[in-house]
């Protein structure tokens, strides 16, 4: 049964850039998660369904869509000043809310605009597997390849960064270039993410696995790793179950998201209390 | 006096917002002290500690840090920046954080091909262990950082600010928000740090009562300006009086303790007590 999967080439496509997505969506999500920048992460990736509409709306790849608005986003979120070191994303949420109720007021527009019946509307929103090219797959390949050399490059002044901009910023590390780069990476992270979970449910793959496995360690490595693990397995899972049950691919992922999320912070819980009747004095 | 001092001032200013903070700062701290800057709420000390960091341009007058202008001596300082403490849910160990002290700075992949990289690689990990060794935050450096206690944070944090065997160590109120009991026990490692490593510290304070004994001097800055010099010389009626431009009395208690009556309440004008801004 599952050997008919393989054979079927809409489902290799699926499977490829589920994987690509979830590889490059991990690490970037547990910095994200680890920044607390999660509401700029959801508004990067909803600011990609009025990309693809309008990319449609005007008959370009709605893949180029995604990529431009989220990217574009990021660098705006980027440029507006903050208040001084130290003083961490105090302007921000006001800034990121206005964008995100802009672009999704857009995005309604261009889907007006195209008149049509647009039948991939739900898709934009919700997720497909449905018809990823080989073109597409090659783009977001070459894009996650970009993404996370550039990540690794500058990995270790971004986790100081993010834990101490104060201090980050005496050693001499230049904070605001690493965090305005940091979103414009996150910008195209959410872009590929979108493509598969669809704009409202990239937190499936960009928030989830993260939030997973910075629950399982506390060591940043291995969380990194942790994170792309549980990434690839939630994309796998996902389309594999959307595939024999038909139920939407966002919804998928996100259950097996969500189930593993529960699991990891009840068995920690679990073991802390455990960790101090075990070590209560008698 | 041989050797060029660690940290100088001359007739500095610093004016935020348009705002002056405080001006005709001279002051000049010798290589191995350990000095203490005191002065009211509000009155720009962390602006002081900022300045001499180069994260804030001096308006007027110059200064000296290790030889250097400020900004340009950043590898060599450690720096402890005022804070109340890590997000309880931060996810990232007491180990890993001290570890940013000493690569956290370096762009690039950092994986550990060839035999330069292995080697400066282990020579980090050794010094790592050895400071949080030095500050005896062994038994907690693996657990999450926001997970203990605020005494302990601020050992890692020193460890952190040690790993690069700094010349100079700038602490920003490191005693504010511990109790009693951790409060000697920072300050005593922190002069120890002094004594036994031969770092110069700055360090601003809120009360000089804990620190009073292992002072070498002390910096008061108030809205009149600033005065240094040994404690016993700087903390006295008269000097206070004329700093605060309002009759301030300086007592001694008979364990040595100082006390000071009569100072004005909090100043009318508040400042962010972390970004030293006008709020």
């Amino acid at each position: 049964m599952m050997g008919g999967l393989f054979s079927l080439h809409f489902m290799v496509n699926a499977l490829e850039a589920g994987t690509i997505v979830a590889v490059v969506a991990g690490p970037m999500g547990w910095f994200m998660v680890l920044r607390r920048q999660s509401f700029a992460g959801h508004t990067l990736a909803v600011v990609s369904f009025p990309g693809a509409a309008g990319a449609i709306w005007l008959g370009i790849s709605p893949t180029f869509g995604y990529f431009a608005a989220s990217v574009a986003t990021a660098m705006v979120i980027a440029a507006v000043p903050r208040a001084a070191i130290g003083d961490r994303y105090s302007e921000e949420s006001a800034v990121i809310g206005i964008v995100q109720a802009f672009a999704l007021a857009c995005g309604v527009l261009f889907v007006g605009l195209y008149g049509g019946f647009l039948n991939s509307l739900t898709a934009l929103l919700f997720g497909t597997f449905l018809g990823i090219s080989d073109w597409e797959v090659r783009v977001l390949l070459a894009v996650a390849v970009v993404v996370l050399v550039a990540l690794a490059g500058m990995g270790r002044p971004l986790l100081f960064c993010s834990i101490d901009p104060a201090v980050a910023s005496a050693r001499g590390v230049p904070v605001r270039l690493v965090s305005g780069a940091f979103l414009i990476l996150l910008g195209a992270a959410a872009a590929e993410a979108s493509q598969i979970t669809g704009a409202l449910l990239v937190f499936a793959l960009l928030v989830m696995p993260a939030a997973t496995a910075q629950q399982l360690t506390p060591r940043p490595a291995l969380g990194l790793v942790l994170s792309v693990v549980l990434g690839v397995t939630f994309a796998w899972g996902g389309l594999v179950v959307a595939y024999f049950t038909d139920y939407p691919v966002g919804f998928t992922v996100t259950s097996i998201g969500i189930v593993a999320l529960a699991g990891a912070t009840g068995g920690r819980a679990l073991a802390e209390s455990t960790r101090r009747i075990r070590t209560r004095p008698a | 006096m041989a050797q060029a001092p660690a940290l100088s001032f001359e007739k500095a200013a610093v004016s935020l917002g348009g705002k002056t903070i405080w001006s005709d700062v001279t002051l000049s701290v010798a290589t191995g002290e350990f000095v203490a800057v005191l002065g009211p709420n509000g009155v720009g000390k962390s602006t002081l500690v900022k300045a001499a960091l180069g994260l804030y341009p001096l308006s007027a007058g110059r200064a000296v840090v290790l030889g250097r202008p400020p900004g340009d001596a950043g590898r060599d300082i450690g720096y402890l920046p005022q804070r109340r403490s890590f997000d309880p849910h931060l996810r990232v160990r007491g180990v890993d954080i001290v570890r940013l002290g000493a690569d956290g700075h370096r762009f690039g992949m950092g994986l550990p091909v060839g035999s330069r990289r292995r080697a400066g690689r282990r020579l980090d990990r050794a010094r790592v262990e050895e400071v949080i060794e030095l500050v005896g935050a062994g038994d907690y450096a693996g657990r999450p950082i926001g997970q203990v206690s605020g005494g302990e944070q601020q050992r890692l944090l020193i460890a952190q600010a040690l790993v690069r065997k700094p010349a100079l160590l700038l602490l920003d109120e490191p005693l504010d928000s511990l109790d009693l009991p951790n409060q000697a026990a920072v300050s005593g490692l922190i002069s120890r740090i002094c004594l036994q490593q031969g770092v110069t510290v700055v360090m601003v304070a809120h009360d000089v009562n804990p620190i009073l004994s292992a002072l070498d001097s002390v910096v008061y800055i108030a809205r009149g300006g600033a005065v240094s010099g040994k404690p016993t010389e700087v903390i006295t009626s008269s000097n206070l009086s004329r700093l605060y431009e309002t009759p301030v009395e300086v007592l001694r208690t008979s364990d040595g303790r100082l006390v000071v009556v009569g100072q004005p309440e909090a100043p009318a004008h508040h400042y962010d007590r972390h970004t030293g801004l006008p709020r």
